[in-house]
């Protein structure tokens, strides 16, 4: 732990000195929050939505954005870089356990989602977008999707260790993409056609979308957050258990 | 006696496109501590394979290899508190500095912060990188990135340094200086185990030498002994120089086609 909380601090010196780097990581999905609010929010008012909670359409849409921005990691293509340039030789030549390195990077992810979910949520509230649950809320909302970018960021990383390769580990992270569209992006689960309603219940951002967004309209609705938190510890296990194995294997 | 680097056999196989590869088939090495050993052969010969196993960074297929009196493969951890490494691609992060680069590394190796800080100003120091310490490393030239390599190679005063080809790509006079800072590690007590694809390197540096083709050895002893076989074995007049002997061992002559020296297979 010690090894990969220096190695994490490295990764977070780098991040701070590639500040343009967060740019299109909060530029695009602040733009999908604008479009997508300004193209149905005439269709569910404030007034006479119930699933709002009171609140603008924006505050619907506002998790999606932020689970958007949660999975433009960097930490898979830094990765990738170290391994094609050498660097990553180097630390496994260090008698450190090697789950660090592949761990180290993902604290850097961790620290850059706190402050975009916080930059986010602070460039939301001018529009009337109140987070519901409070303070204590905003707190928790932040923790999880720093927790799913953690998360999410080591599955790309996995992608990089398996092929070494940056255009592969881009071309995954497209795969993964369209896991954030088959959720409830637009309207509540119930309300979805049943094709969407159950590949929305099969996809686990689904859940981890559905915390956040009570959360902002709700308040604490602990059986929903509880759910979010549940798929994120679960998805960390096998994350955490496959890198151990792949980094260990690595020839 | 203990000897720096043993392998027993040493074998790797991969598992390629085309197949199943045989990189390494039977390598056996006993270096003795203290001494330069240069591990030459053509590319694809099996020399930095037999490094990176030698250096726990590859799996071993069979056979056994210790490094500093420790089995690489059983105890790999240990085994790298006593190495340093340092491959063909000068492993750096450009991002960082060459302060920050030495101090991580002196921290992996589990020194305090400040004994991390002290160790990477003597080693910039030793290196002659002190004036570029605090820049970026993605400005170096090419011959400080490789002094920088060398550098975080030695964090952990190393028992055995592996430097493999140390000298590919850079200028003569970045590679003399890495020669000197070889032999001054080795004056120091550290054993170096070299690979290189050029043989006046080898002929310079080397206390013995070991020459693989095709994954196995074909020649090992001292550059003189070398030469010296193959002058009697051959009745030459002259002294052959190590490009002869290198190329006798690999079944490869020279032969001068439209005025350029070229290498094929005898």
């Amino acid at each position: 732990m010690n090894h990969s909380a220096t190695l994490g601090r490295r990764a977070v010196r780098e991040a701070l000195r590639t500040p343009d780097s967060l740019i299109p990581t909060i530029f695009i999905p602040l733009f999908f929050l604008v479009v997508n609010t300004g193209q149905v929010a005439r269709i569910f008012p404030k007034a006479g939505t119930p699933f709002l909670g009171g609140q603008g359409y924006a505050a619907f849409q506002l998790p999606q954005s932020i689970l958007l921005a949660a999975s433009f990691g960097s930490a898979a293509l830094y990765l990738v870089e170290e391994i094609e340039g050498g660097y990553f030789d180097k630390l496994r030549a260090t008698p450190i356990p090697r789950s660090a390195i592949v761990l180290g990077r993902l604290y850097a992810e961790v620290a850059k989602s706190i402050v975009i979910t916080t930059a986010m949520v602070a460039i939301a509230l001018p529009f009337g977008v109140r987070v519901r649950s409070g303070v204590g809320g905003y707190f928790v909302l932040v923790v999880m999707v720093a927790l799913w970018a953690m998360v999410f960021s080591g599955f790309m990383q996995l992608i990089a260790l398996k092929t070494r390769s940056a255009a592969a580990t881009n071309a995954g992270s497209l795969v993964f993409f369209p896991l954030l569209f088959l959720t409830p992006s637009f309207v509540p689960r119930s309300q979805l056609t049943r094709p969407m309603e159950i590949a929305a219940t099969f996809n686990p951002v689904t859940y981890i979308m559905e915390a956040a967004r009570s959360l902002i309209l709700d308040g604490y609705r602990w059986d929903v957050i509880g759910k979010g938190f549940l798929v994120i510890a679960v998805a960390a296990v096998v994350m955490f258990s496959l890198s151990v194995r792949m980094i260990n294997n690595y020839d | 006696m203990q000897f720096a680097v043993e392998a027993d056999q040493l074998v790797k196989h991969y598992r390629g496109r085309g197949g199943d590869v045989e990189a390494v088939r039977g390598v056996n090495l006993a270096v003795e501590t203290g001494e330069v050993f240069g591990f030459l052969g053509p590319n694809g010969a099996g020399k930095s394979t037999t490094v990176r196993m030698l250096t726990t960074l590859m799996s071993i297929t069979s056979g056994h290899a210790r490094v500093a009196g420790v089995d690489v493969s059983a105890d790999p951890r240990t085994a790298r508190t006593k190495i340093g490494v340092a491959l063909q691609e000068a492993g750096l992060d450009p991002r960082q500095n060459g302060r920050e680069l030495l101090h991580l590394q002196c921290r992996l190796f589990g020194m305090t912060s400040a004994a991390a800080a002290a160790r990477a100003d003597e080693l910039l120091e030793l290196l002659e990188l002190t004036d570029a310490a605090d820049r970026r490393i993605k400005g170096y030239s090419g011959g400080m990135k490789r002094r920088l390599d060398l550098a975080s190679a030695l964090v952990n005063r190393p028992e055995v340094l592996f430097l493999d080809e140390p000298t590919t790509g850079l200028d003569p006079g970045s590679r003399l200086t890495v020669w000197e800072e070889v032999r001054r590690i080795n004056q120091l007590g550290t054993t170096v185990f070299l690979t290189t694809q050029y043989l006046e390197e080898a002929d310079h540096l080397c206390d013995r030498i070991a020459i693989i083709d095709a994954g196995t050895i074909v020649r090992e002893g001292t550059p003189a002994a070398l030469k010296e076989e193959l002058r009697t074995r051959r009745h030459l007049d002259g002294e052959p120089t190590l490009d002869d002997v290198f190329l006798d061992a690999t079944g490869r002559t020279r032969t001068r086609l439209a005025g350029e020296v070229q290498e094929v297979r005898g």
